[in-house]
C-alpha cells in the first residue's frame, strides 16, 4: 500500500493575530507545527501502511522543510517539499494545481490523505479540489478507516452522526484530528529523519502548468481580513412558551431580522 | 562561539516538550501526592527511546550528544521532578559506568536490556558512613571461586527499591582505600542475598522510589565486576559523578523554570490594589532576577555539556553547572512562592512541590560543597 500525506505547516496557535493595517496573520514570534489534522493523517497513514510506504508532501517555504523532518521522525518514508517562489501567493484552488502536478510527479499510489483543514485559513478546501484536479473519489472529514479487498470504508463524521462510505482505490481521504492520538517522534526516528533527504521540487520539476499556480492564477480576491469582536452576552427569555415566542418574534422585528407585516 | 541548538537538537526538545507537558505534568502534583512511583511514565519515555539515550546505538540506544541529553533532563524537570530523576538515575549513573567502562560481553549482556527500557537501574555508592567521603565504603566483595561474595548495606538509593540492575560500590581491600573499590552490576531477581531495607519517607520527589539495599553473603559473578578488574570502583564512580552534575544543574534549571512559569501567569492574573501583580514594580524585579539567574545557570549547564561534547575535560564545568544550577533552584522556587503569597504556600498550587523538589539538587552526587572543593581543587590545580 503507497499512501501520500499532504501536510501543511501552520502557526501553532488558535488565538491568531491579524495585522489591522495588512490584513495578514501575524507569524512572527509564533512556533510553527504540522496542522493538527494533517498530524492525524500521518499517523492514520502510519497505522494503515503495513508493508508499503508513505511519502509525505507539502507546498511551502523552505523552513517547511522542518514539518518534513518531523513526519519523516514519525515514520513517514519520504518526503517532499514543492518549494518555488511561483508557487507564492496561491489560493486553495492555485495550492491543489501545484500539489496535483507533484503528485502526478510521484506517479504511484493507492490513498492520499489530507487533513479536513488548517488551523490558520481553516477553508478546508485544498483537499476536495486536489481529489478533483486528480480526478479521484473523494471521502471527507474521516473519522475512522479501514481497507479490505481493495476497496475504503470510512466514517464521514457529521454533526449529528456519522455517514459509512466505501470507495475503491485509489482514493482521496482528508482526516479529523478527533480520528487518532498522533504518535511522538522517537528519538532514533528523529536520527533517521534528520539523515534523510528531503526532495524539493521547484514549479519546472513537476510540469506544473504557470497559468493555474500563484498569486495571478488564484481567482479568490481576499476582501477584508478581521479578528471577530466577541459575541455579545446571550439572552434568556422568562415566561410561559407562548409568551417567549411573542417576545422572541418582537425581538426579532425590532432588530429586522425579520420582516415585520 | 555558536548559542543555538542545531535543528535536529530543536526538533527534539520540540518533541520532549511537548511529551513533557502532556504526559508528565498533569500527573507531577498527584505523584506527589500519594508517592506514586512514575512506571507509567518511565514505560513511555523508553517507547520513545530515551531510557537509552546515553547508550550507543550498537547497543540499542539513542546515543545522543550531551547537549541533546541536558535538554531532555531539562524539559522532563519541569515537568515532574520524580520523573526526571527516576530517569536520571538509570540514564545516567546506571548506564555511564557500563558504557563507559564495561567490558565488551557485559556492554552486549546488560546495555540493549537498560537502552530499552526492560531493566530500570539505579547506582548504590552511599551508606550510612560514606557519603561525601565516598572511600569509606563498608560493603565488602570477596572473591571465592567464580564469584564474589558481597555483604553490607546501602541507604538513600534512587530507584532501589525498582531497579532490575544495580551497580553496587564495594571495597575488595579496604587497606588499598580508594584504589580498592569496585563496582558491581547486580541483576537484582536473579540474585541471592539482595534484600531491601526501608523504603525513605522524603521532603521532596516523593513519586520517586529511595530504597535501602541490605547484602546478605549476595553472590555475583565474577564476569559483572564492571571493567574486570579490581580497583578500578572509585575512578568509575567519580566519572559517573562527574557527567552527573551537568543533569542535575539541569535538573535544578527545570525545577526554576517550571516555578517562573507559574509566576509569569500568576501576575498576569491577580489583582491587588485593582491592578494586575504586574504592574507591581517589586515583582516586576523579581521575575527579572529571576529569568537572569534561570538563563544564566541554563547557559553553565549546556557550556558544560558543550564541553563534555567536545571530548574536553569538563570536571570544572559540570561542578559549577550543578552548584549554580541547585543555588538557583532554591533561590527561584523560594521567590516564586513569595510572588504567590499564601496561594504559594498551599498544595492546591505547585509552588510548595517545585521548593521542596528543588532542595535535594544542593545534596545529591555531591552536595554544594562538593562542588566548590571540585571546582577549587580545579581552579588550584591538585585534581581531585
Amino acid at each position: 500500500m503507497e499512501i501520500i500525506v499532504c501536510i501543511k505547516q501552520v502557526p501553532d496557535t488558535t488565538d491568531v493575530k491579524i495585522d489591522p493595517k495588512t490584513g495578514r496573520l501575524i507569524r512572527e514570534g509564533i512556533p510553527v507545527i504540522i496542522n493538527p489534522d494533517d498530524k492525524a493523517a500521518i499517523e492514520a497513514a502510519l497505522q494503515l501502511k503495513a508493508n508499503g510506504k508513505i511519502t509525505v508532501l507539502t507546498m511551502g517555504p523552505p523552513q517547511a522543510e522542518e514539518a518534513l523532518r518531523e513526519a519523516l521522525a514519525m515514520g513517514c518514508d519520504d518526503a517532499i517539499l514543492l518549494c518555488d517562489f511561483k508557487f507564492a501567493g496561491s489560493d486553495t484552488w492555485a495550492t491543489a494545481n501545484a500539489i496535483a502536478a507533484g503528485i502526478k510527479k510521484i506517479g504511484k499510489y493507492d490513498l492520499i490523505l489530507c487533513g479536513r483543514q488548517a488551523i490558520d485559513g481553516d477553508t478546508a478546501q485544498v483537499g476536495p479540489q486536489l481529489a478533483e484536479s486528480l480526478n479521484l473519489p473523494q471521502i471527507t472529514y474521516v473519522q475512522k478507516v479501514e481497507i479490505n479487498g481493495g476497496k475504503v470504508k470510512a466514517e464521514r463524521e457529521l454533526e449529528d452522526g456519522y455517514e459509512i462510505i466505501e470507495t475503491g482505490m485509489p482514493a482521496l481521504l482528508t482526516i479529523v484530528k478527533e480520528m487518532n492520538e498522533a504518535r511522538y517522534p522517537t528519538l532514533q526516528g528523529i536520527d533517521k529523519a534528520y539523515e534523510a533527504e528531503v526532495k524539493t521540487w521547484k514549479a519546472a520539476d513537476i510540469g506544473a502548468d504557470e497559468n493555474k499556480i500563484g498569486l495571478k492564477a488564484s481567482p479568490t480576491m481576499v476582501k477584508k481580513v478581521f479578528s471577530p469582536s466577541a459575541k455579545g452576552q446571550g439572552l434568556i427569555l422568562q415566561g410561559s412558551i407562548k409568551e417567549m415566542a411573542h417576545d422572541l418574534v418582537e425581538r426579532l422585528k425590532e432588530r429586522e431580522i425579520i420582516q415585520k407585516f | 562561539m555558536n548559542f543555538d541548538f542545531t535543528k535536529k537538537q530543536l526538533a527534539i526538545k520540540k518533541m520532549i516538550k511537548e511529551f513533557a507537558d502532556k504526559e508528565v505534568k498533569p500527573y507531577a502534583a498527584e505523584a506527589d501526592q500519594k508517592e506514586i512511583f512514575p512506571a507509567e511514565q518511565i514505560k513511555k519515555l523508553a517507547k520513545l527511546g530515551v531510557m537509552g539515550m546515553s547508550v550507543p546505538r550498537k547497543y540499542g540506544g539513542a546515543e545522543l550528544d550531551n547537549v541533546s541529553q541536558t535538554i531532555i533532563m531539562e524539559e522532563i524537570s519541569r515537568a515532574c521532578n520524580a520523573t526526571a530523576v527516576t530517569m536520571g538515575a538509570h540514564a545516567s549513573l546506571t548506564c555511564h559506568p557500563i558504557v563507559n567502562f564495561g567490558t565488551e560481553e557485559q556492554k552486549q549482556r546488560f546495555l540493549p536490556k537498560l537502552a530499552s527500557g526492560e531493566y530500570l537501574g539505579a547506582f548504590a555508592l552511599t551508606e550510612p558512613a560514606a557519603g561525601s567521603d565516598a572511600v569509606n565504603v563498608q560493603t565488602t566483595a570477596v572473591r571465592d571461586g567464580d564469584e564474589y561474595i558481597i555483604n553490607g548495606s546501602k541507604i538513600f538509593i534512587t530507584n532501589g527499591g525498582k531497579a532490575d540492575l544495580v551497580c553496587v560500590v564495594t571495597t575488595t581491600d579496604k587497606a588499598a582505600k580508594h584504589k580498592g573499590l569496585a563496582i558491581f552490576a547486580v541483576e537484582t531477581k536473579k540474585t541471592k542475598g539482595f534484600g531491601l531495607g526501608k523504603k525513605e519517607d522524603k521532603l521532596g520527589l516523593r513519586g520517586s522510589n529511595t530504597q535501602e539495599l541490605v547484602f546478605q553473603d549476595m553472590r555475583v559473578p565474577k564476569e559483572n565486576l564492571i571493567g574486570g578488574v579490581e580497583g578500578e570502583g572509585f575512578k568509575q564512580a567519580m566519572s559517573v559523578f562527574n557527567s552527573g552534575r551537568i543533569g542535575i544543574g539541569v535538573q535544578g534549571v527545570g525545577i526554576a523554570q517550571a516555578a517562573f512559569e507559574e509566576c509569569l501567569k500568576y501576575v498576569n492574573e491577580r489583582e491587588q490594589f485593582d491592578r494586575k501583580l504586574h504592574k507591581f514594580q517589586a515583582l516586576q524585579f523579581m521575575l527579572a532576577d529571576m529569568a537572569m539567574k534561570i538563563d544564566a545557570a541554563r547557559l553553565l549547564c549546556f557550556r558544560a555539556a558543550d564541553v563534555k561534547d567536545k571530548g574536553r575535560k569538563y570536571v570544572k564545568e559540570a561542578a559549577m553547572a550543578k552548584l549554580y544550577g541547585s543555588d538557583v533552584a532554591m533561590e527561584v522556587t523560594r521567590q516564586a512562592i513569595q510572588i504567590h503569597g499564601g496561594y504559594g504556600y498551599m498544595k492546591d498550587y505547585p509552588l510548595e512541590r517545585f521548593y521542596r523538589d528543588a532542595k535535594i539538587t544542593e545534596i545529591y552526587e555531591g552536595t554544594s560543597e562538593i562542588q566548590k572543593l571540585v571546582i577549587a581543587a580545579e581552579l588550584l590545580g591538585r585534581g581531585f
